[in-house]
C-alpha cells in the first residue's frame, strides 16, 4: 500500500474530530444552545407538559410512519426526501419529549416517554397514525398534517415557555420544506396522469374527515390551514370531497386505533424486550 | 462532444489511445469528453454501477432496524446512515451517466439479474446489534475497498468516492461506538455483540472479493488504475485494521488461525469458504430473493408515481411553450 492511500486511510478511519457530518439529515447540532431551560413562572407545568407531548406523539408517529417508507419509495430522490422529512420530525419529538419531562418532573427522558408508555398514554391525532397506504395517501396525510404542524409551530414560537419557542422556531423552517414537498406531489399527482388523479381522489375521500380532529386540537388553525388547502388542491385541479363527518377520532384523549398499538409494537419491541440494557 | 472508438480513421485512433495510455501512465485523470477504450468504459459501467447498486440494496438490511431502533438517539443515527446510502447511490449513478447509461436503464439490469450487488447484503440482520457490526465491518470494509478508488483514474468516480469515504468512515465509528456501548451493558446485549460478530466476520472478509489468483478482471482494472490494490492486499489491510479494535471491544473474532506474525508484520488468518461467496453470488444466499423482491416491488409500485411526474413535467413545458 503507497504511503499515499496510508495518509487518507489513516485521516478518515481513526481522526476523531467530532466536524464530520452527515450526507444529508438534520445535523445533530443543539437548537436549545444557549437557551434558559428553568420553567418561568407563569407558565403552567402541567399544560406544558400535555402540549410538549402531544407535540411530540404526533411527531414521533408521523415520522415512524415515514421510516416505513425507507427501501420503498417510487424514486431515489423520495427516499431521500422522506427520510429528511422523518429525520426533522424525529428531532423535534426527542426535544418536545424532553421539555416534557422536565416540566412534568417525574424524571422522565425521551426514550422513557417513548418506548415505555402504551398506547392509550399517546396523545397523537389520529391522522398520523393510520397507515401509509400508496404514495397518493401519503402525500395528502403529509399535506393536512404539515400544514396543521407549520400552523401550530408558527404561533408557538411566540410561546412563554422559551424552550417551547426555541424548538417551534426551528421547526417552522423544517414545516415549510415539509408543506412544500408534500403540496408539489399533491401538484404533480393531481395533475398528472388519470392514475394518479384518481389515486389522489382516493386518498383525499378517506383522508379528508380527518382534519376535524386538527381543528378540534388547534381552533386557532383552522382558517389558515383551510385556505392553504383549497390553494393547493385549486393548483392540483383537486375538488375538495364534499361530505364531512363531524368527528372522527379521539388521539388527544388516548382514544386511538388498532394501528397505533400495532405501530408502537414495533418501534418499543427492541427496548422492551431488555429493558434494562444501555443503547 | 463524445468521440468514440476508431474516430478519425486507425492513424486517428492510435494518437487518441497512445494519449489514453500517456494520461494513465502519468496519473493523470480520465474525463467523460475524453476517449477511453470501449473496454475501460465497460469495466468501470459495471464497477460502478454494482457499486451503485450495493449503496441501495445495502438500505435494506439496515433500514428493516430503524422502525425498531431501541433509543431514539440511535433511531436518528441509523435513519441519517440510510438515508447516506440513498444519497451515495445517487452521486454512483450519476457518474455512471457520465458514462452515457442512465439510471433507469442500471436499474432494469439490477432487477432483470445482469447486474449485481455486493454479496454481504444477502445476508440477514437478526439483532440490533447487527446495525454496529455492520457498519464496523462492512463500512470498515468498504472503507479499505473506496479509498484506493479516490486516486482511481477515472475523475467522476474518483470524486464521487472521496465524498462517499468521508460519510463512511462517520458510519464506520457510529456502528463501533454503538457495539462499545452494547458491551459495558447487559449479558443479553455483550451475547448478541459476538453472536453478531460471529456471523459478520466470514461474509465481511469475503467482500474484497475472491483471492488475487481467481480474479479474473483485476490485472486488467489494476493496468488502467481503475482498481490500485489487489483484494488479498485490500483483505489484509481490513485484518490488521480490525484485530485490534475487535480487541478493544472484548470480543472474539471466529477465526481459530488468527494471529500476529512478527516476520511479515502482519496478521495471519484463515481462508474465507469462497465456494460460498460464489453461491451467495449466483443467487443462492440466505437474503438473495427477499432483497430483490423488494427492490422490484419499490420500483414496480413507484411506476406510477414516475409517470405522473413525468406527465405533469410535459404537460407545463407545453404550457410554456404555447404561452412563448
Amino acid at each position: 500500500m503507497s504511503s499515499d492511500d496510508d495518509h487518507v486511510y489513516l485521516s478518515l478511519a481513526e481522526g476523531h474530530a467530532d466536524d464530520a457530518r452527515w450526507a444529508f439529515g438534520t445535523g445533530f447540532e443543539d437548537p436549545l444552545h444557549g437557551v434558559d431551560t428553568t420553567l418561568p413562572e407563569g407558565v403552567d407545568a402541567a399544560e406544558l407538559t400535555a402540549l410538549c407531548l402531544a407535540l411530540a406523539d404526533d411527531a414521533l408517529v408521523a415520522a415512524q410512519r415515514l421510516a416505513q417508507w425507507i427501501t420503498l419509495a417510487p424514486e431515489l430522490e423520495e427516499e431521500v426526501a422522506l427520510a429528511n422529512i422523518g429525520l426533522d420530525l424525529l428531532g423535534q419529538a426527542r426535544l418536545l419529549y424532553a421539555r416534557a419531562g422536565q416540566a412534568e418532573g417525574a424524571g422522565r427522558d425521551e426514550d422513557a416517554l417513548a418506548y415505555f408508555r402504551d398506547p392509550a398514554e399517546f396523545r397523537n391525532v389520529i391522522l398520523a397514525e393510520l397507515p401509509n397506504g400508496d404514495f397518493a395517501h401519503s402525500m395528502v396525510k403529509l399535506l393536512l398534517l404539515s400544514s396543521w404542524r407549520l400552523a401550530q409551530l408558527t404561533r408557538l414560537a411566540e410561546h412563554p415557555d422559551p424552550v417551547l419557542a426555541a424548538v417551534a422556531r426551528k421547526g417552522v423552517s423544517e414545516l415549510t420544506y415539509h408543506r412544500d414537498h408534500a403540496a408539489q406531489w399533491t401538484v404533480r399527482l393531481g395533475d398528472g396522469t388519470e392514475e394518479s388523479a384518481r389515486r389522489m381522489d382516493a386518498a383525499l375521500a378517506e383522508l379528508w374527515p380527518y382534519r376535524s380532529e386538527l381543528y378540534a386540537a388547534a381552533a386557532e388553525t383552522q382558517d389558515e390551514v383551510e385556505a392553504v388547502l383549497a390553494q393547493v388542491l385549486d393548483t392540483a385541479r383537486l375538488a375538495a370531497p364534499a361530505a364531512t363527518p363531524v368527528s372522527m377520532g379521539r388521539g388527544r384523549e388516548g382514544q386511538h386505533t388498532e394501528h397505533l398499538a400495532e405501530l408502537l409494537a414495533e418501534l418499543q419491541s427492541v427496548a422492551r424486550a431488555d429493558p434494562e440494557a444501555t443503547w | 462532444m463524445t468521440v468514440t472508438d476508431g474516430a478519425g480513421g486507425p492513424d486517428g485512433a492510435t494518437a487518441l489511445a497512445a494519449h489514453f495510455d500517456a494520461t494513465i501512465a502519468h496519473d493523470q485523470r480520465i474525463e467523460p469528453r475524453d476517449w477511453m477504450p470501449d473496454g475501460y468504459r465497460a469495466t468501470l459501467v459495471r464497477q460502478i454501477a454494482q457499486h451503485a447498486h450495493s449503496e441501495i440494496i445495502g438500505m435494506q438490511p439496515e433500514g428493516e432496524w430503524i422502525t425498531k431502533a431501541p433509543s431514539l438517539r440511535r433511531k436518528a443515527i441509523l435513519f441519517a446512515k440510510v438515508q447516506d446510502e440513498a444519497g451515495h447511490g445517487l452521486y454512483l449513478y450519476s457518474a455512471a451517466e457520465t458514462l452515457g447509461i442512465d439510471r433507469s436503464e442500471l436499474t432494469e439490469r439490477l432487477l432483470a439479474g445482469r447486474q449485481k450487488y455486493s454479496s454481504i447484503f444477502n445476508y440477514p440482520t437478526l439483532s440490533f446489534a447487527d446495525v454496529g457490526v455492520i457498519g464496523w465491518f462492512v463500512d470498515g470494509a468498504a472503507i479499505c475497498n473506496q479509498v484506493p478508488l479516490c486516486r482511481s483514474s477515472y475523475g467522476p468516480y474518483a470524486r464521487s468516492m472521496v465524498r462517499i469515504c468521508k460519510e463512511e468512515s462517520f458510519h464506520q465509528r457510529q456502528g463501533y461506538e454503538l457495539l462499545l456501548t452494547m458491551m459495558r451493558g447487559t449479558e443479553q446485549q455483550r451475547a448478541q455483540v459476538q453472536d453478531a460478530v460471529d456471523r459478520w466476520w466470514w461474509p465481511s472478509l469475503m467482500m474484497f472479493g475472491p483471492p488475487d489468483d481467481d480474479s479474473p478482471n483485476s490485472a486488467q482494472s489494476m493496468a488502467w488504475k481503475i482498481k490500485r490494490h489487489s483484494n488479498d492486499e485490500l483483505r489484509q489491510r481490513f485484518v490488521d485494521m480490525t484485530v485490534p479494535q475487535a480487541e478493544r471491544l472484548g470480543v472474539t473474532l471466529p477465526d481459530p488461525e488468527l494471529r500476529w506474525n512478527e516476520e511479515r508484520g502482519h496478521h495471519d488468518f484463515g481462508t474465507p469458504d469462497f465456494s460460498e461467496l460464489m453461491r451467495v453470488i449466483k443467487g443462492d444466499g440466505p437474503c438473495n430473493a427477499q432483497r430483490m423482491e423488494r427492490r422490484t416491488k419499490a420500483h414496480q409500485d413507484g411506476a406510477w408515481v414516475r409517470e405522473a411526474a413525468a406527465a405533469h413535467a410535459a404537460k407545463n413545458r407545453g404550457e410554456e411553450g404555447s404561452a412563448a
